[in-house]
């Protein structure tokens, strides 16, 4: 009976410890190519803990494929991804945040449903969530705000609202580092502002956060920190250095809008391209 | 009325015939509630299809023993999935077009084999089109044993098959075994469609895996009344099916198809009917 006691505690795998004195990311001379495509060309950055951090780039720039890498769900052809001491693989603390056209939202699942199943890594193998698991999650429900649509089906979510359920399963994996594929596009100003709130909100709970997306505007005014990227990192620090013309350039090419904002000095920027989804 | 219930009842085929309809309805449309929401309706078609090469040399080597079909069925189900898989990673080419490719290829071997024998020829009409008032006691257990595993595995994992149909990256971040969850619900569907295939046979099989499943997806917007409602749906469509077959004298794997056909038709209505008002 001990020993069916001992397998029906045990998650399907033990996550690494966190050594608390190396940076939350670490990551060092990464490539990554597909059969003879280079999607990610000798990128090397480090994160601070509860950093909010913006990537920008053009489509097929090799965002969603950093993330990935970062994630530990896809192998780098060459390089290291370090994560609190250890490599992505070990640790359940990495949450990746889908695109929303990405997803099936006629899956007979609720909110709740979908926010448990951030809880299921630390769940035991044939184990049924608790009251405790279930109250963890009304929790997560409730600091983003979607407590009161827990029941509903998620193909009647907003997009807002189904960014904010994303977030919530990242809160209930207990996710130290969270990676937001394209959450602002195609929401509108009201639901781009709650999620910015509740990155401040992530960002005071020490949450590590990588969000790719499209408006370099946005990118310079809400985050920490912004990365150009194009397969290889054009930059990588305070807006005012990285978004200057010459990189930006290089960056986009020809798919550039500038406007100089003759106010504070800064550009105001819109990337022309589509608001589409990028490679794998 | 309840003669008309009752009468058929006093034949221990028609009596095993039920049983076994009721079982495989409950069993293929739990799985099936999978192979619908990961769109592996052609995939499900084409595992029942690959089976027969496997039924045939069971017949050749057991003599007819359901047993031996049994597991040369179970063991040629479960090289066509890893066969599918290996083809279209290796060659590069679309997963259709890779299922095409072994399905029609497999099924071409089982009824080349079976032309060489001609008394098969009734024989194969009951691959292709089921013999469920042929189902033994003997059969009725293998049924019973394995339709219980099925339900035991889609219960134990429930969590980590939901995850990973909904989610496969999340399900790669939380660390599950991915890829031995994936062959384990493959091998689930595979032996449903094994257990099954004297019930309706390999050319409708994937209607008891996808019409039941279907009609409870237009119902029901959660996943465990999904699986209940389709295993309803399923196992009433076999009853009612069968005493169609016994009454009207149609062919029973045709009689529980069309049944569940027609409760897919009803749930559409009352759907739109629902969405009108």
């Amino acid at each position: 009976m001990t020993i069916l006691e001992n397998l029906r505690k045990r998650p399907f795998s033990r996550p690494a410890e966190h050594e608390p004195d190396r940076p939350v990311l670490e990551v060092s001379h990464l490539n990554v190519r597909y059969d003879h495509v280079t999607a990610l060309e000798d990128v090397s950055f480090q994160l601070e803990r509860g950093e909010r951090v913006a990537v920008v780039g053009p489509n097929g720039a090799g965002k969603s494929t950093l993330f990935k890498v970062i994630a530990g769900v896809l192998q780098p052809s060459s390089g290291e991804v370090n994560i609190s001491g250890h490599v992505p693989g070990g640790h359940i603390c990495i949450a990746y945040l889908p695109q929303r056209s990405n997803v099936d939202w006629t899956f007979p699942v609720s909110v709740a449903d979908v926010v448990m199943m951030g809880r299921i890594g630390k769940l035991g193998v044939f184990r049924w969530p608790k009251s405790s698991d279930w109250n963890y999650v009304h929790q997560c429900l409730e600091d983003v705000g979607l407590q009161p649509l827990a029941k509903r089906q998620i193909s009647e979510l907003s997009g807002g609202q189904q960014q904010r359920m994303f977030i919530a399963r990242a809160l209930a994996q207990e996710a130290e580092v969270m990676l937001m594929d394209e959450p602002l596009s195609g929401l509108d100003v009201h639901s781009q502002e709650d999620i910015y709130t509740i990155l401040g909100e992530l960002h005071r709970r020490s949450v590590t956060v990588m969000v790719a997306t499209h408006d370099l505007d946005q990118a310079a005014t809400h985050f920490d920190r912004v990365m150009l990227l194009n397969h290889r990192l054009l930059g990588f620090g305070q807006p005012g250095e990285v978004f200057t013309t010459e990189r930006l350039v290089t960056a986009y090419g020809g798919h550039l809008r500038l406007v100089e904002n003759g106010e504070s000095g800064l550009l105001a920027l819109g990337d022309t391209c589509c608001d589409e989804g990028e490679e794998p | 009325m309840i003669d008309v219930i009752v009468s058929p009842l006093n034949y221990a085929f028609m009596v095993r015939g039920l049983l076994a309809a009721l079982m495989v309805g409950v069993v293929c449309a739990t799985v099936g509630t999978y192979v619908v929401l990961r769109g592996m309706a052609f995939f499900g078609d084409a595992l029942a299809h690959s089976i027969l090469p496997g039924i045939a040399v069971g017949y050749l080597v057991g003599g007819g023993a359901q047993a031996s079909l049994f597991w040369w069925g179970l063991v040629t189900a479960v090289v066509a999935s890893i066969g599918i898989g290996t083809i279209s990673r290796g060659a590069k080419i679309r997963e259709d077009t890779a299922i095409g490719i072994v399905f029609a290829g497999m099924f071409a071997t089982g009824i080349a084999l079976i032309s060489t024998v001609r008394s098969y020829t009734v024989d194969l009409t009951h691959f292709l089109f089921g013999d469920i008032l042929g189902v033994s006691t003997a059969d009725l257990r293998l049924i019973l044993i394995f339709g219980a595993l099925i339900i035991a595995a889609v219960i134990l994992f429930y969590k980590e098959f939901l995850v990973l149909s909904f989610d496969p990256l999340l399900a790669d971040t939380l660390r599950l075994p991915s890829r031995l969850l994936e062959y384990l619900l493959l091998t689930l569907i595979a032996v449903a469609i094994v257990v099954s295939l004297q019930t309706v046979g390999v050319a409708l099989m994937v209607a008891m895996l996808v019409t039941p499943a279907a009609a409870a997806y237009l119902l029901t917007r959660r996943l465990p009344v999904m699986m209940l409602l389709a295993a309803l749906i399923a196992s009433l469509s076999g009853l009612i099916g069968l005493y169609i077959s016994y009454y009207a004298s149609v062919a029973s794997g045709a009689a529980i198809v069309l049944t569940c056909t027609f409760f897919f038709a009803l749930a559409w209505m009352l759907r739109t009917l629902q969405r009108a008002l």
